[in-house]
């Protein structure tokens, strides 16, 4: 038995077409269906639907033996026990560091000022600002970071930006690019010795996959 | 203040896991004993620079320290004995043969690590000093797989990989340590856009080299593959010849083996072959070794050396558990014939629990299944009469 570990939304709607190129379909939609664990019409596949931010953990712990993660989720786990053997290109967007508009962020850098910044990023952000040499406080949040200058929480925030659409809804502005992030292919290690004849048929899938489009 | 609350990662052993423990540590040290391994028993903690040498390079941040009251030095707690072992067959038994030691013991992690995810590995394991060729790497290799039957483990496989293949592609010199760093750590986790990405300023040949090693994996083909696509150096020739001659020769122990030249675990002080077992129902590798020939040179005197290790908490977690032998309980009294009785039964291996006055309506709590009572012919075992039924003599 193979388990894959998707989060839904983006993610799941960008994979169908991959997972369809190595054989594989889902038997229900996970935005319409209750079910956490979906069954494929491979006999020996199963999806199991999972947040986006978990989808290392359960790899990780060999609960699931593939998965699909964006880049910036791992950055954040620290890839420890795992393998990610094929960057998926799907699911692709930036990782930002955004202010207020009219704000001097260069100007604030070069007075040495510290920055407080939220983020639901904290490893990415502390690494990137240590190796600028900025001082900074970092405040975690959960979610909705774009109100944090809004409301005076922080000069800055770090986050995933796509199209720049909300940015702009709240009046914030890009300054700068930490990364480019897209979805990889993440593998148990466990998983990819034991099990590696079925999972390579799926990762070269996969990869022809992504090279074709 | 909930002063019964242990640390995080850091946990008791209670009776039941401890019997299986117990169990595979005594079984484990038999089968070394019975293969020429001797044990030691080096210390829990020692100055961090003896710990922190060789094999111990990347332990630095894994290790607890405390600064030692008597001379006011760092000392460490052991984060693996391996460094130890190497130390007292460098500097304590200055044997010129060969020596073949053995260890069982825990060690401390300020992380938690492992398929059990503890700080307190309890880590079992032996190495072989004094012989660079490979039939030490297989006498190494057989004793883990011969190790790991012994504890109960089915459906065995074993992945075999050689550090020398990386180290003659980078070459001595030509790419800067900091790069070789992160050559490694992506190669690791064979993200290949990100090696590319990496490699932009080698020469084509060797980034291509590289690149292949993360696809390098497999069966025993795969070394037909190395052959094909990495470069002709003696180097690499000789470690696929190697690693052909081990593969058959622990595939005929009826494991499965396997190959995957982009595993470079411990690739700062290992020096030829490593390898890692895996078995069904556990989510990581639960054993690790290799040779590692320059360690001992850090304590004065370069000897070869090949091994491996695991972790006994790891281990048993996917082990069956172990069926606990169940006891007899016997009255209070200092009766000759009962005490007699009694040491019998003890020296025939029974576990034979004396009651003390009044615990007569804990007794389901000592967990025995026979008692000892006093019929016509002296001190007798009967099976002890559940609910409703009449004792039966045995």
């Amino acid at each position: 038995m193979i388990t894959i570990a998707l989060s839904k939304g983006r993610i799941f709607e960008e994979t169908t077409p991959l997972l369809a190129a190595a054989g594989i379909v889902a038997l229900e939609n996970p935005e319409s269906s209750r079910k956490l664990i979906l069954p494929t019409n491979c006999d020996d596949v199963r999806l199991i639907i999972v947040r986006a931010t978990d989808v290392p953990t359960y790899v990780q712990h060999g609960a699931a033996d593939i998965g699909i993660a964006g880049k910036d989720v791992l950055d954040e786990h620290g890839g420890a026990g795992l393998y990610q053997p094929l960057d998926l290109n799907i699911a692709r967007c930036k990782m930002m560091v955004a202010v207020r508009e009219g704000f001097d962020y260069q100007g604030s850098i070069r007075r040495g000022a510290r920055l407080k910044v939220v983020t639901k990023y904290v490893k990415t952000a502390r690494e990137h600002f240590a190796a600028k040499g900025m001082h900074v406080d970092l405040i975690k949040l959960y979610g909705s970071m774009e109100l944090g200058p809004l409301v005076g929480l922080a000069d800055a925030i770090v986050d995933l930006v796509s199209t720049g659409g909300t940015l702009r809804a709240n009046h914030l502005q890009a300054v700068e690019e930490i990364s480019a992030i897209s979805s990889r292919l993440v593998v148990n290690q466990a998983a990819f010795k034991l099990k590696r004849e079925r999972l390579q048929s799926i990762m070269d899938a996969f990869a022809r996959a992504v090279n074709a489009g | 203040m909930r002063n019964w609350l242990l640390p995080e990662y850091i946990e008791d052993v209670l009776p039941a896991e401890a019997a299986r423990i117990e169990q595979l540590r005594r079984r484990l040290l038999d089968l070394f004993r019975s293969h020429g391994y001797q044990l030691v028993i080096p210390p829990l903690m020692e100055y961090v620079e003896s710990l922190m040498t060789g094999t111990g390079h990347d332990l630095d941040l894994a290790t607890f320290k405390v600064v030692d009251q008597l001379t006011g030095r760092l000392m460490g707690v052991r984060a693996d004995i391996t460094p130890q072992t190497a130390r007292i067959d460098a500097h304590m038994l200055n044997a010129q043969g060969v020596s073949r030691l053995c260890y069982a013991g825990s060690v401390a992690r300020t992380q938690p690590d492992g398929l059990a995810q503890t700080r307190e590995p309890l880590q079992v394991g032996a190495e072989l000093y004094g012989h660079a060729g490979v039939e030490s790497d297989i006498e190494i290799q057989r004793l883990l797989v011969k190790a790991l039957q012994a504890a109960g483990v089915q459906d065995l496989h074993i992945d075999f990989s050689h550090v020398g293949i990386f180290g003659s592609l980078i070459g001595q010199g030509r790419v800067s340590d900091a790069l070789e760093q992160q050559l490694y750590g992506v190669l690791q986790s064979k993200d290949q856009s990100a090696l590319r990405a990496l490699a932009v300023d080698l020469d084509a040949d060797t980034r291509e080299a590289l690149c292949s090693l993360t696809e390098l994996n497999g069966d025993i083909s795969v070394l037909d593959a190395a052959a094909r696509r990495l470069p002709a150096s003696a180097e690499i020739s000789q470690a696929l010849q190697d690693l052909r001659q081990i593969g058959e020769q622990i595939a005929s122990l009826g494991v499965q083996v396997s190959f995957d030249l982009a595993e470079l675990r411990g690739y700062h002080y290992h020096s030829g072959t490593v390898f890692a077992a895996y078995a069904q129902g556990y989510a990581g590798p639960l054993a690790l070794g290799g040779r590692y020939d320059e360690v001992g040179l850090a304590f004065g005197r370069a000897r070869p050396a090949t091994g491996f290790s695991l972790d006994m908490r790891g281990l048993v977690t996917a082990l069956p558990p172990a069926v606990l032998a169940r006891g007899i309980v016997a009255p209070q009294g200092i009766d000759a014939a009962l005490l007699l009785k009694i040491d019998q039964l003890r020296a025939a291996g029974e576990i034979v629990i004396q009651e003390l006055p009044g615990h007569a309506e804990h007794r389901a709590e000592l967990d025995c299944d026979r008692e000892l009572v006093l019929g016509e012919q002296g001190w007798q075992v009967v099976q002890i009469a559940a609910a409703g039924n009449a004792a039966a003599v045995l």
